[in-house]
Formats: C-alpha cells, structure tokens, sequence
C-alpha cells in the first residue's frame, strides 16, 4: 500500500527516466561536441553560487535573529522571511528593468556623466553572476527559516553545558549550536539547490545555458525527445546523488533533544558596533530581495492598474488561492502517510520510491508536467475503451482533463518539501513516545493523530504553508495542465512578460507576492511560538 | 481538515471535462488577451462558445499528441509557422476545405495541403539607428556579416523560435553550408553576448550599444504605439530598413500566427466556422490595431502606423519550410556558438 503510493508519485519520474534505455542518436554526438560543456560548467557554477549565497545569508541571519539582541530584531525576524513570497523569475524581471543598460539606473548615470556605452564599467545584470544573486536573495530563507528553528528548538543547557566548559559565546556557536543545527541547515540547502536546478524563467531570461534550458532546446529545437529525456535524466541523478548525500549527513547521528529543560533563551547582547553591523546586514539583505523588487512591481502596478483589474482578475485571485490551498492540504496527506508509514515500517524500498518521488522538486515543471501526462493519458484512453465497449460512450479525458491532474503534478513537484519538513518533526520525536503510547493501548494510527500530530503542530504548518507558497509561485506545470477557461495569477504574469510587456505583467505579480506574505507571515509567528517553554 | 481536504477534492473532480456541444475548444499558444477579445466577439454574433487554454506552443503540441483522439482540442493556435507544420508532421492536424479560407489567405501563407492557416503575418526586418546609420550602407540580411559592422548588431539568444525560423528560411533558400556561413559571420558582428527579447534588442540600439537591431515589425510598433513614455521615445531614435527588397531578391523575412483544425477534433464544423471568422473584415481589422500585425487578407488595410513604415516585398517561401529545415537550424546555431 505504501509502497504503492509512493510509487505512483514518483511515476511521472519514472517515465521520463524510461528514456535511457532509448538508444542514443547522433543529437547526442553533436550536443558534446558543441555545448554540452557549457551546460555542465554553468549549471555547476550556479549551484556552486547559490549554495554558498544562500548559506552565508541564511545562517548568520538566523543565528543574529534567534541569539542575538539588537534594534529591530523582533522585526527582522519576521520580515527576512518575506523574499520566500518572491518568484525568482519576477525579482529577476525587476531587477533587469532597474539596471539594464537602457534603464533608469544606467540613463541616469550617463546622463549625470556625459558617459557613452563602453565609457564606463557596470556589472552585467544578465549574466551567471546575475542568476546567482537573483535565486540566492530569493532562496535563502529557505536556509534561513530551517536554521531558525533549528537554533531555537535548541535546548538553552546544552548551550549553557558548553560555557560552563569553557567556550565563549562564539566558540559554543561554531562548536555546538551549528553541528546541532546542521541537519536542518543541510536540508534547506538542499532545498534550495533543488530549486536552483529546476529554475528555468530566471536563467533564460537571463541567457544563461544551463541543463534545464538545454533540455527544453533539445526537446523542442532539436525536436529529439530521447535526448532530452536522458539529459533530464541526468539531471535527475545528480539530484540523487545530492539527496543520498543530505541523507547520509544525517543518518551518521541522530538528534534528539533528550532534555526537556527550555528557559528562556538570554539573547547576547551585542556591542554598539556589533549591533550596528547586524541592523545593516539584515536590512540590506532585506532591502535587496523584498522592498526593492516590490517598489519597482508597485511602480508598474501603479502606471497600469486600471487597465488590468476587471472581474477576471478577481477570478485569477480566486483560482491561485484555490489551487494553493488544495495542493498544500494534499502534499500534507501524503507526506504524513509516506513519513508515518516509514518511521513504522522502515523498508529500504519504501524508502528508495519516497527518495525518488521526492527529486520532483528539483526537475522542471515542464518535464514534471509531461511526465505526468504520460501515465494519465495512457489510463484516460484505458478507460475510454471500456466505456466504449461497455456502454457504447466516450467519457472523455476524466482526469487529465480535469484539475486532478493539476494537482497531482504539483504534488509530485512539490512532495519534497512536505516530506522533508513531516520528516524532520517526526525525527524530533523521541521512539519511546511511540512505545509509550502503543503500550497504553493506542492504535499507530492514533498515537499519530493523538500524540505526533499535535506534537509537530509547528512542522506541519511549516509544510502547509511552503507548499502553499510554492504552488502560489509555480508557473510551467499550470501552464501546461490546466483546463479550459482557468487562468492562474502566475500564468498571466506569465503571459504579459513573455510578450515583453514587463510593465503591464507588475500587476498579477505583485499580487502572487502579496497573496504570499499571508502565509509566510503565519509560518514565521508560528515558529517563534515553536520555542516549548520560551514566551517569546 | 480532513474533511475539508475531501470537500475541495471532490470541487476539483466536477467534471470540468463535461463541455457542452456543439462549443468549440481552443488550445492557444497566442496569449489570453490577444485572442480573447476576438473570441467573445466571435460567440456574440455566432452564438456558439468557445473555451480556451492558452500555454506555451510545444507544451500544447505536446499535450495535444499525448491525448491523442481523446484531445477536447478542436483548434490549435500558434505564434509561429514551425509550431503548425510540427503539429501537421505528428499527425494531430487536418485538412480543411474552405474557399473562404482559401480567397482570404495567400498561397504561401497556408498549408499546400490545407491543414492550417496563416491569420496574421510580421516581419522581421532590420533596425537602425538614424542618427549614426545611412540607409544606403544597409542591403540584405547576408550584408550583415561583412566586417564594417562588427560588434555593431544586436539580437536575442537562439533558444526564440524566431531566429530559429530565420535561419531555416536560409536553409530552404540557399541550403545549410550558406547558411552556416552566414551565421558565423553574424555572430562575430554582435555587439554583446544575445541577452534579453527583441524589444530589449531595441531598446538596447537606442540606448547606444549597438547600431542594428534585428526584430519582429509588431514589437516596434507597440513600443511606438503603447504609454510607456520611454519605450515610445527608444523607439523614435530607430527606423526600419527592409532588407532584400531587389529584382533577384528572395525579399524580408516574414512568419505567421496561425492555426490548425485538430485531428481529434470534435467540433470541426464550428471550428472552421471560428477559423473563418478570424480571417473575416472585422477580425483582421482589429489585429492591425491591436496588435500592430499585418493582416493576412489583401483587402484589409494595415494600421495607420505600419503603413507609414511603407511597402515591402515580402519573401514568398512556402512557411511549411521554416519548420523543415528548425532542427538543423539550432544545430547550426549551437556550431557557431550563437548562444
């Protein structure tokens, strides 16, 4: 049964890995010939970029804003979540109106100036260093969110055991605080490298050729679906090395908090210096992946908003939250089944299809969204025959037809980051809880519904809330699975800034970031009560 | 929350499938408000509904073949001829027989065989800026190798569909090696690695980065035509040389939107109806205006602002080669390193 679900959630992956045992053509020859390289090196450079970004934004961040005291910091603490509510794609569409060549920014320069084209030296917004800072101020909250917790759940002796035994307040950061919290910093990297692999809008908007532009120019320029299909295969495997890798970290040791001993944490309190420092580098850091980006959205959304809102854009609104909700409620049920059923019966093939299923989160939508196609259509012309048979009728396409095929896409794209956050509360939960409760006489179905679930409240809301998010922000899958007459804030956002129409396109997506914030918001307030025992 | 989660299920099941008779549905690469306006005016004076999704070209192709005579599709409308002779080649097209269709659309704007039609065309001619280019210095788009214009030319990457057709009507005219030859020489002359789309290519000329510019005719006109202050004043600062334009000339490249009649349709009847509408007086009309492209029909004129870009002759290829010959396009483009 468990084996089954998480099969068919890692199905559309499957099918798209059944291309490897097409045999190669000579599309392959000349990619290596020519830029195979290319994609190799850029794809490896921009993980390499955003991986380190993100890490010394997030965890420095997380740890000023859990430890430390300074002006704001109740404020920032909150706020730094906020560029989570922010597509890559859209920051990157901001950015590019701010500081290309023939925007504001540059004009005004040259025009204060004299200067002319090639007078002068400015960074290049669309470059490999470009796509690095756009996904690495819009990912590293991820790491940041993860490492919050993660410090905050922190039992206060363990850290006050570690001074008592000679380490200052530094030392007992980087001796114990960060290889205690290191499982969680490793899984929100792992996040957000995922993302990076699967982000297509911000590096071909940018014009740089990674592996998941390259698999869209080989599958539709070259028209070779086998190669593409083995190039995202090969993608895939590396996000399985990646995941066996985060795997392996942490099954090396567990952590269990074993003392229940919570006081109230006693924030060190920085020098004049130091606290200033900290209120610039959370600022800036804030400035630069929200309030900036947002202006120049709210800028255009100003010029153009009368054209735009009617009562279509009401029900672009209501369609986006809908299928966010839906798809957020979904992943939790089943990545509570998978994560319960594997903490009962750890079964290495339970395990190995969960592992697979959840690599969705790091393959573009666009080749989830076929994937998923491929087995439901399969099954809709399945169905259609018998019906033809039986009852002399066609049914139609009964589920790729309908939003069910929508919503499972999103699943097998976003099960990762359910999973992953299910998975980390429940390995917070100490075995012999479950032995105590099985012994008073609880089924394993209640102990999950009477004594985990309350538990991890805190984990759960945390996957409700990333889900709904992600699912808020996703573009390709929608695109490519909805049904008639549906429109989606996303897809017109989609749709203006692809026809060039950046301005008109600031509307629909200053709405996705508003409609994010809610969330985001929520899940921020939530972890800050996360702390047992603390009040604040 | 159970139970909630159950409730939203069961909304989202409701057989949305279940479209009536008799309407007409329509898988779009052409965006929602591009053709939505001409829907709803099409149901107002036909009474017969049209349901659409719109999404990126391929993907619907490729949704299209994987529902196979299942497909609700009726219509495919696409950006591009390459997209329509693709779908035409995967056998998710068919023929159509309308002499309306026929007497609207020029020969080399339809499929020989009749399985889909052009219903507006752009061109993508040659930019320059007036104040540092003459005319007289511009000929055809092979000109645009010689070395007088190195890092002078600026063009979108060669992942867009419209450089890939551009090259492959090359290919058809002129065959691979010349073509091949031509490209190499292009990209040495580009000002900058391609970045951005065809309006920044603009946009980027005007600003001073580059002198020539190569993009469709249609976003040139929305940045004249449209409020941006900015955009509209870029814009002033270029003119449109239409290259090719002598005897022996094969004339300026020009590509289509366009559409095709599924293969599972099962509507036909109503879609061709759509389909002759979309080439009729008024809905010819309100492309020129909308959308700043030229209509396919001779009788319809053009906006007031691309006819005072003047005549031009156009290149007369059958657009069934632009998607022959896509695949050894981008091959061409990888060799040369076109990014």
């Amino acid at each position: 049964m468990l084996l089954c679900m998480a099969l068919l959630t890692a199905l559309p992956i499957l099918a798209v890995f059944a291309y490897v045992f097409v045999p190669a053509t000579e599309v392959w020859q000349h990619l290596v010939t020519t830029v195979l390289t290319d994609y190799l090196l850029n794809t490896f450079y921009l993980s390499l970029g955003v991986g380190l970004g993100v890490l010394l934004l997030g965890v420095p961040l997380a740890w000023l804003c859990s430890m430390c005291e300074f002006p704001g910091r109740a404020w920032f603490e909150w706020s730094l979540l906020l560029p989570l509510a922010m597509p890559a794609y859209i920051i990157a569409y901001t950015y590019t109106g701010m500081l290309d060549f023939a925007g504001p920014v540059q004009t005004s320069l040259r025009s204060l100036t004299g200067w002319g084209y090639s007078d002068y030296w400015f960074p290049n917004i669309r470059s490999l260093t470009g796509a690095i800072c756009m996904l690495a101020l819009v990912l590293f909250p991820y790491v940041y969110l993860l490492a919050r917790a993660a410090f905050l759940e922190q039992s206060i002796c363990v850290l006050e055991v570690s001074r008592t035994l000679g380490c200052n307040q530094w030392q007992s950061f980087f001796r114990v605080a960060l290889p205690l919290a290191r499982p969680a910093i490793i899984t929100g990297l792992a996040l957000a490298l995922m993302e990076t692999l699967a982000d297509f809008g911000t590096v071909q908007y940018f014009g740089v050729t990674t592996f998941t532009t390259g698999i869209f120019r080989t599958w539709y320029g070259l028209g070779d679906h086998a190669a593409a299909s083995q190039l995202a295969a090969l993608l895939m495997s590396f996000v399985f090395i990646l995941l066996l890798l985060e795997q392996a970290s942490r099954r090396r040791a567990r952590y269990y908090h074993s003392s229940s001993k919570y006081a109230q944490i006693k924030r060190i309190s920085l020098t004049r210096w130091q606290a200033r420092g900290a209120v610039l580098f959370c600022s800036l850091t804030l400035l630069l992946g929200f309030i900036v980006p947002v202006a120049q959205l709210a800028s255009w959304s100003w010029a153009n908003w009368s054209s735009q809102v009617d009562k279509n854009f009401i029900k672009l609104i209501q369609h986006s939250l809908g299928l966010a909700i839906a798809a957020a409620l979904f992943a939790l049920v089943l990545a509570l089944i998978l994560g319960y059923g594997k903490r009962l019966q750890p079964s290495p093939l339970v395990s190995l299809a969960a592992r697979l299923a959840s690599m969705g989160y790091a393959i573009p939508g666009t080749v989830i969204a076929i994937g998923v196609l491929i087995p439901f259509a399969w099954l809709d012309t399945q169905l259609n025959q018998l019906s033809q048979a039986l009852f002399n009728s066609k049914w139609g396409l009964l589920i790729s037809g309908s939003l069910f095929i929508l919503l499972f896409a999103y699943n097998v794209r976003f099960l990762a980051v359910s999973l992953q956050t299910v998975e980390a509360g429940l390995g917070k939960i100490k075995p012999t809880i479950d032995n105590a409760g099985r012994s008073l006489g609880l089924s394993p179905s209640a102990v999950l519904w009477k004594l985990h679930m309350p538990l991890m409240k805190g984990s759960l809301l945390t996957a409700v809330l990333l889900v709904f998010v992600d699912v808020l922000k996703e573009l390709p899958a929608s695109l490519i699975l909805r049904p008639f007459n549906f429109n989606t804030l996303a897809v017109r956002t989609y749709e203006l800034a692809s026809d060039e129409r950046l301005a008109e396109a600031g509307l629909p997506a200053l709405m996705i970031v508003v409609t994010g914030i809610i969330p985001v918001i929520l899940l921020s307030r939530s972890i800050s009560r996360s702390r047992a025992g603390g009040s604040s | 929350m159970l139970r909630k989660l159950v409730l939203s299920m069961a909304l989202f099941a409701t057989p949305l499938m279940a479209l009536a008779e008799g309407e007409v549905n329509v898988y779009s690469s052409r965006q929602e408000q591009l053709i939505k306006p001409l829907l709803d005016k099409f149901t107002a004076s036909s009474g017969i509904k049209v349901n659409l999704v719109t999404g990126k070209d391929d993907a619907l192709i490729e949704r299209l073949k994987l529902e196979g005579d299942n497909s609700p599709a009726d219509l495919l409308m696409t950006a591009d001829a390459g997209r329509l002779y693709r779908a035409k080649d995967l056998g998710l097209s068919q023929a159509v027989e309308s002499d309306t269709l026929k007497t609207a659309i020029p020969e080399n704007l339809r499929d020989p065989e009749n399985q889909w039609f052009g219903l507006t065309y752009r061109a993508r001619p040659i930019f320059y800026v007036k104040d540092k280019v003459k005319p007289s210095d511009l000929s055809t788009y092979e000109d645009l190798t010689d070395p007088k214009w190195q890092g002078k030319i600026c063009v979108r990457s060669s992942d867009n569909i419209y450089n890939q057709s551009m090259l492959a009507s090359m290919i058809a005219s002129q065959g691979a090696e010349a073509a091949t030859q031509w490209a190499e020489g292009f990209v040495k002359n580009l000002a900058r690695p391609p970045e951005g789309g065809d309006r920044d290519q603009l946009k980027a000329a005007a600003a001073g980065i580059c002198d020539l510019a190569l993009a469709n005719t249609y976003y040139y006109g929305q940045m004249l035509a449209g409020d941006a202050a900015e955009d509209k004043a870029a814009a002033e600062k270029l003119a449109i040389f239409w290259p090719d334009q002598g005897e022996q000339a094969r004339g300026t490249h020009i590509n289509i939107s366009g559409a095709t009649v599924t293969k599972a349709a099962k509507n036909k009847e109503n879609a061709v109806k759509l389909l002759e509408f979309l080439v009729s007086d008024e809905a010819q009309a309100w492309y020129a205006e909308h959308n700043q492209e030229y209509p396919v029909k001779t009788s319809v004129s053009a906006s007031s602002l691309l006819k005072g870009w003047g005549d031009f002759k156009a290149d007369s290829i059958n657009l069934s080669e632009l998607g022959k010959h896509n695949a050894e396009a981008v091959k061409i483009m990888d060799t040369v390193g076109w990014k």
